[in-house]
């Protein structure tokens, strides 16, 4: 009989034609998505060239190439990288290729176009691929020599990492959020706290958390060290695959009886919307503590915060406000699809009558390439996931991660303040 | 392999941020990357250090981006290894795949200063402070690595698999010819 697993060891299981696998086993996976970006995809593309034996890709159905982190092409170097991908792109008949203007921030995209789903193997030329979790799939970010090798061969050696269970429990007050969970738990267990691991989310408190929140949450399991973050299968997800036409997944389901590293329990019903300040994401506070923390700039979107439902905290803060005059505001929605919503909802309004910019699809400013870069002392609070030392620009610049309730609300008053502490917005 | 140098010490969660900012992540030339290597933690590292020095730091070294060029520009700037408590997964794959010597020695960390002068015997994992006079044992690779390595990396394990795999398809199309 096979020994009773975790969610993660189900999936990898399954992906290495064995009955079942134990943490610390060495196995070659079988892949069902490859995903690179135009920085990690001219590197890997570079490598592939240099594969004996590997003229064509494995397959070009299960490959997704897309431009978002310098693009629309901040310069030279980086249009040399775009074009690069675009020409392999067509060399190989990659089938989805999305060009800027179709598609916007690949952890965006991939899932809202129905290429993600439960129980799939998929890897990313980007740390942040850990977001699919949220939808039930194996999802791990890694280097472009990775990346090559895939894609010569469809598969990638993996050492299967201990799963860490995460219960979250307890009714979350108003403007709690995914974001809000996840820095809690970067908080509790610290920046290496789940390294090499994979974290499995549990609990009442993500029972009617939106697959938004999920794919927050998944997306931020990297910046406790792990290997992958992962989410149950529910009715949630399952309408999520639904809606954007995602079929033929297989569902898994952790035994009752698998074993777990360790299980960290958090009570979430008294947590308040967080903030982590500078230089690592675990060094979180409640923001109504924050107060005399003046801003400069605050950045809402990216593939931590960039879908609708970020789009539309944000508006229901800025509506009938205007930002701080100190304040740039830059909201980026986060793909195409999302960017086009957020005109016909009418939040595209909100946030321009507000003072904002609203910027096409980027991943831009969260790695200080381009729409948003901090200058010498300059502090940007930003519903990004990473605020290392000149993460978005001077290294004397500081960024204060959170949700987007807490980013909109501190871009209004000009310091970082929860929604609570805002005064009523003005009639309009 | 003997690696041979001075340790550059820092700290915990050295990320690939610093080891190698955004900024310059759309550069691909190793030389290029190698004289920004570890800007935003140490302006001076550049400066200071020499061909085959080492870096030696605290737990989670590599932390964050998957960025290969992370592993590229330390190799560019000319660094021969990095001793650590231990390192961010996706960077120690990235070394492992770009050929960076890697050492997780917890003991060999604590037993080592900044500007300590460092053999490593990189085959036997043995990490040697010449300034004290005192070895370590680095942890060993697993097995799997082990190969992966003395095959000459991943794309060449790549290789090995495909030829593998043809050589599969070709034996079932010769089981189904022969049936």
């Amino acid at each position: 009989m096979a020994r009773p697993m975790t969610l993660t060891e189900k999936i990898l299981a399954a992906h290495s034609g064995k009955a079942d696998v134990a943490p610390g086993d060495i196995i070659s996976i079988d892949l069902d998505l490859v995903m690179a970006n135009e920085l990690s995809a001219a590197v890997a593309i570079t490598e592939f060239r240099k594969i004996k034996g590997a003229t064509k890709v494995w397959d070009p159905d299960k490959i997704a190439l897309v431009p978002s982190h310098f693009t629309p092409n901040k310069d030279i170097a980086t249009a040399t990288l775009s074009t690069m991908m675009r020409d392999f792109a067509k060399e190989q008949h990659i089938t989805h290729y999305f060009e800027v203007g179709r598609g916007g921030i690949e952890h965006v995209v991939l899932p809202e176009n129905g290429f993600v789903g439960p129980g799939m193997t998929i890897i990313g030329g980007d740390s942040h691929t850990t977001t699919y979790g949220g939808l039930g799939a194996f999802a791990t970010g890694v280097g472009s020599t990775d990346i090559a090798a895939a894609f010569a061969t469809g598969e990638m050696w993996v050492r299967v990492p201990p799963s860490i269970k995460i219960i979250l429990e307890g009714g979350l007050r108003k403007y709690v959020q995914g974001k809000d969970l996840i820095l809690t738990t970067i908080g509790r267990i610290g920046v290496d706290g789940a390294i090499y691991g994979a974290m499995e989310f549990a609990g009442s408190a993500i029972k009617d958390l939106p697959i938004s929140g999920r794919f927050t949450m998944a997306n931020m399991s990297i910046e406790a060290g792990a290997k992958n973050g992962i989410f149950p299968v529910d009715a949630i997800a399952e309408a999520y695959c639904a809606a954007v036409g995602k079929k033929d997944y297989t569902v898994y389901h952790a035994d009752k009886d698998a074993e777990y590293q360790s299980v960290v329990t958090i009570d979430c019903s008294k947590i308040e919307p967080q903030v982590a300040l500078p230089w690592l994401p675990e060094n979180t506070k409640n923001a109504s503590d924050l107060n005399e923390i003046t801003i400069h700039q605050a950045v809402i979107g990216t593939c931590t915060n960039g879908r609708i439902e970020d789009m539309r905290q944000a508006a229901e803060i800025l509506k009938g406000r205007k930002v701080h005059p100190d304040v740039r505001a830059i909201v980026i929605p986060g793909s195409q699809k999302v960017y086009k919503q957020c005109v016909t909802e009418g939040l595209a309004e909100i946030f321009i009558d507000a003072g904002c910019v609203v910027s096409t699809p980027t991943c831009g400013p969260c790695v200080g390439g381009h729409m948003g870069v901090l200058s010498e002392g300059e502090r940007c609070i930003s519903t990004t996931n990473r605020n290392f030392k000149g993460r978005m620009g001077h290294v004397k610049s500081e960024v204060y991660l959170t949700g987007p309730y807490v980013a909109a609300a501190s871009a209004v008053a000009g310091h970082i303040a929860n929604p609570e502490q805002l005064g009523a917005p003005v009639a309009v | 392999m003997i690696l041979k140098g001075t340790a550059h010490k820092y700290g915990k969660n050295v990320d690939t941020d610093v080891i190698i900012p955004g900024r310059y992540c759309n550069l691909i030339d190793p030389v290029e990357l190698g004289k920004h290597a570890l800007e935003d933690l140490d302006a001076n590292f550049v400066k200071k250090a020499k061909a085959g020095d080492l870096i030696v730091a605290d737990t989670n070294f590599g932390c964050g981006s998957s960025r290969e060029v992370a592993a590229v520009a330390l190799k560019g700037a000319g660094v021969s290894g990095v001793v650590a408590k231990s390192f961010a997964r996706i960077f120690y794959r990235n070394c492992i795949n770009t050929g960076l010597p890697i050492f997780e020695c917890p003991e060999g960390v604590d037993g080592i200063n900044d500007g300590d002068a460092i053999t490593v015997d990189a085959d036997n994992g043995v990490i040697t402070n010449e300034t004290t006079g005192k070895s370590f044992k680095a942890t060993q690779f697993p097995k799997f690595m082990q190969d992966l390595i003395a095959k000459g990396g991943l794309l060449r394990y790549a290789e090995q698999r495909l030829a593998e795999k043809k050589a599969a398809k070709e034996g079932a199309m010769h089981d189904r010819a022969a049936t």
